[in-house]
């Protein structure tokens, strides 16, 4: 099979990096060869954060370039905007519709612009936008966020919805469990309808 | 054996372990830092962080004359560090193998220069061995540690921020412990004096040429012949972008040894192409000593000094192809990173914002301070030069003195600022130096440093007092402030910079992302008090922005510090319940 590639991006803390690794060991327990790079240090202070996931029979490249990518999944709609290039032409993008003002917003040097996620739409982009947030808290935690993506995304995705909950069970601890898994049910049964 | 899904560098730590890894001292430094950190979860490797690199080498290559496999872990600034003991490790070479991490940044992710690793083997005449994936690395660094016995010299193993925190499959298997091997005394081979080192320096010029022998059959160094028209010589995470852009419409030559460097095999793989591309990130390396060897490549020239390459950059300049993609029509603003909500540096920063004040700044997650709006940092080099920078400025022009400081970090100033505050103290420079103590190594992502009292395994031991230190190298001026209370900020560090002799003032609470560390619930903004003067907003916190001309604060971020409340002369800013 032909390597698919998925990005996740968002804001630094806002869970990304489980979710790559969910994702990552998810695509594992599926035999696919699977390659994950992640972004450390300086960059997740709040900064805009990526981590390519890609998979297939063979993977080379780590890395995922300008309109390459099958999926993105945004945790943050500036940061779907921003990384919305990436996208492969006819790929699909989901985006909670939380804002997060960046620094140059909250200081006034730059302005949040109105409407991104109307202007990825008429990109002519395959978009689904939710607010993820809602799901998080109505789950019991606004932390739970990643999980609820997750779940949104795994429900566009060929693989079982009981290998997503095995790889939650594996990855978070036990008292935050149960939690989770409501969080990604509440994902993976969200449609724009 | 089983396959797991490792980062770059976790299997570089499992390598050394399955060969039989017994000592490892590192000091932490993004993208290297997880190699230790993955080892310090081995009970029978005695694992440790040290102050500074150049100690951790020493320790290593200590270790290694003992006769214990060892290994020693930096970034790529590190070895600029740890470069004095490399250069004579690389003559008394070793008993037991001996590896050296070095992790390259290319596209500085995190980091203050791209510098080439590459050219501290080639100086240092060390092997350098270098992975282009997790499996690689697991591979490579067992094989370094035999190549260091079997060649009698220390090995690098060079990584790039894309090798070392990329996770891919590696194949785990069991630990091979064959023990301490038996120390000889040996002063020919181990005591570096002209007379000893004069015979050493013969050695390590005949094991340069033993190593390019061995590298010209070398089983890392592989040879791949498909389509001859385009032939392709690299090394490590380019090696993976090559296959990816050009799969089989190229041959190419994969170098897994980066030094020494083969010639035959490079000139045979070249007659067979009809046009040889050197691809490999930052400097020409590999391209000079093909064309040293009279091989004819193509290779800067056309691509780039700086950053990353991709498989989309090999793919533009090789085949002339590129991918389409799509744009949102609308002004997307930055995203810089920032100290994040509650952080004890921002209080810290504000009072030298009042008192603006010159700052000479150091490498933490307090560099961020020179971003807007604290923009409260005037240099930053290296680590430690924040301290000795701030001496020398004041020793050009005295009058500098009033009106500047230096702030560091608590692991920094272990790394290397207290050998500057001896020299402020030695030679009387009338500088005040901040340490920021924040109980941890941040940046990097919370590493235990010899002030926290906690070891790599989070046992406990003895821990640096900093203000008895400070007292012992000739600083008598030594005082604590909270930086959560900016009056007393204030005043302490406004008293101290006017003061005629050197002073140390200590900035200190715990990393607000410590476990320990509890958070107080939210505050939020009483929408009828608050008066829209933004005052709250001047210390930079990501929690607080304006909506409707009114304050708000983001709960989800929050963490009661209590800051932007003293700020606030209109009591406007709550506590939370």
């Amino acid at each position: 099979m032909e390597t698919k590639s998925i990005m996740i991006v968002g804001v630094g803390g806002q869970g990304t990096l489980l979710a790559s690794r969910l994702l990552g060991a998810v695509l594992l327990s599926e035999d696919y060869d699977v390659k994950v790079s992640e972004v450390h240090g300086m960059s997740q202070r709040g900064g805009s954060v990526v981590t390519y996931v890609r998979y297939g029979d063979k993977v080379y490249s780590p890395i995922i370039q300008k309109g390459q990518a099958d999926l993105i999944l945004a945790f943050e709609q500036l940061e779907a905007a921003r990384w919305l290039p990436y996208l492969k032409v006819g790929g699909k993008i989901i985006a909670n519709n939380q804002k997060i003002d960046p620094m140059p917003v909250i200081t006034g040097a730059a302005v949040y612009p109105d409407g991104v996620l109307d202007a990825v739409r008429a990109t002519g982009a395959n978009l689904i936008e939710l607010d993820a947030l809602s799901l998080a808290v109505k789950a019991g935690s606004a932390k739970a966020v990643n999980v609820v993506l997750i779940g949104v995304m795994a429900s566009h995705m060929d693989i079982a919805y009981d290998v997503w909950t095995d790889a939650i069970r594996k990855t978070v601890p036990e008292k935050f469990l149960e939690m989770n898994l409501k969080a990604f049910d509440y994902g993976y049964h969200y449609s724009e309808s | 054996m089983s396959k797991q899904l490792l980062i770059g560098n976790e299997a570089v730590a499992r390598g050394l372990y399955e060969a039989g890894l017994r000592v490892a001292s590192s000091y932490p430094g993004t993208p290297s830092t997880e190699i230790t950190e993955c080892i310090a979860k081995y009970d029978d490797v005695y694992s440790e962080w040290a102050p500074n690199e150049k100690v951790a080498m020493e320790v290593a290559a200590g270790a290694a004359i003992a006769g214990a496999r060892s290994f020693c872990g930096m970034k790529h600034v590190g070895l600029n560090v740890a470069a004095d003991p490399l250069f004579t490790a690389s003559y008394t070479g070793i008993n037991a193998g001996m590896v050296i991490a070095v992790a390259d940044d290319p596209g500085m992710h995190s980091s203050q220069n791209e510098q080439d690793s590459r050219h501290y083997a080639k100086a240092s005449k060390t092997m350098m061995l270098e992975p282009s994936d997790s499996a690689e690395c697991l591979e490579f660094a067992k094989m370094a540690l035999s190549l260091s016995e079997k060649f009698d010299t220390p090995v690098i193993l060079r990584l790039s921020t894309r090798v070392a925190h990329s996770r891919g499959l590696a194949e785990v298997g069991e630990r091979v412990d064959n023990g301490l091997k038996e120390y000889k005394k040996d002063p020919m081979k181990y005591v570096m004096m002209p007379g000893m080192a004069i015979k050493k320096h013969v050695v390590v010029e005949q094991r340069v040429l033993d190593q390019t022998i061995w590298a010209e059959t070398a089983p890392i160094n592989t040879v791949e012949m498909n389509d001859t028209k385009i032939g392709v010589i690299t090394a490590g995470i380019s090696y993976t972008y090559a296959k990816e852009a050009l799969g089989d419409k190229a041959s190419y030559l994969k170098l897994g040894c980066v030094y020494p460097l083969p010639v035959k095999l490079i000139k045979d793989f070249a007659a067979k192409c009809d046009k040889v591309y050197v691809l490999e990130e930052l400097d020409p390396f590999i391209e000079e000593h093909c064309r040293q060897i009279g091989v004819d490549v193509i290779g800067k020239e056309a691509f780039t000094l700086q950053g990353e390459y991709s498989q989309s950059l090999i793919a533009r300049v090789i085949l002339g192809k590129e991918d389409k993609s799509l744009s949102a029509d609308i002004e997307i603003p930055g995203r810089p990173p920032v100290l994040c909500a509650g952080c004890p540096h921002r209080g810290l920063y504000y009072a030298l914002k009042k008192l603006n004040v010159m700052v000479s700044g150091d490498i933490g997650c307090y560099t961020l301070g020179a971003l807007a709006p604290i923009g409260m940092m005037d240099t930053c080099i290296c680590m430690g030069a924040s301290v000795s920078a701030l001496h020398g400025r004041n020793k050009a022009n005295p009058e500098n003195a009033k009106k500047s400081v230096a702030v560091i970090g608590d692991s920094t100033f272990m790394h290397s600022g207290v050998t500057g505050l001896i020299d402020i103290a030695y030679n009387q420079s009338n500088s005040t130096v901040i340490i920021l103590d924040n109980s941890i190594t941040g940046m990097t992502g919370h590493q235990d440093n010899p002030t926290t009292g906690r070891t790599i395994k989070g046992d406990p031991t003895t821990a640096v007092s900093l203000e008895m230190l400070c007292k012992a190298v000739g600083i008598d001026h030594v005082r604590v402030v909270d930086p959560y209370n900016l009056e007393e900020c204030e005043r302490v560090i406004r008293e101290e910079v006017e003061r005629d002799e050197p002073s140390v003032v200590i900035s200190r609470r715990p990393c607000v992302l410590l476990k320990y560390v509890k958070h107080e619930p939210p505050m939020h903004v009483n929408p009828d008090k608050c008066v829209g003067c933004k005052m709250c907003m001047k210390i930079g916190c990501p929690a607080i922005s304006i909506k409707d001309k009114k304050s708000v604060i983001d709960f989800t971020q929050c963490v009661g510090c209590k800051v932007c409340s003293q700020l606030c002369k209109f009591d406007a800013i709550e506590e939370g319940k």
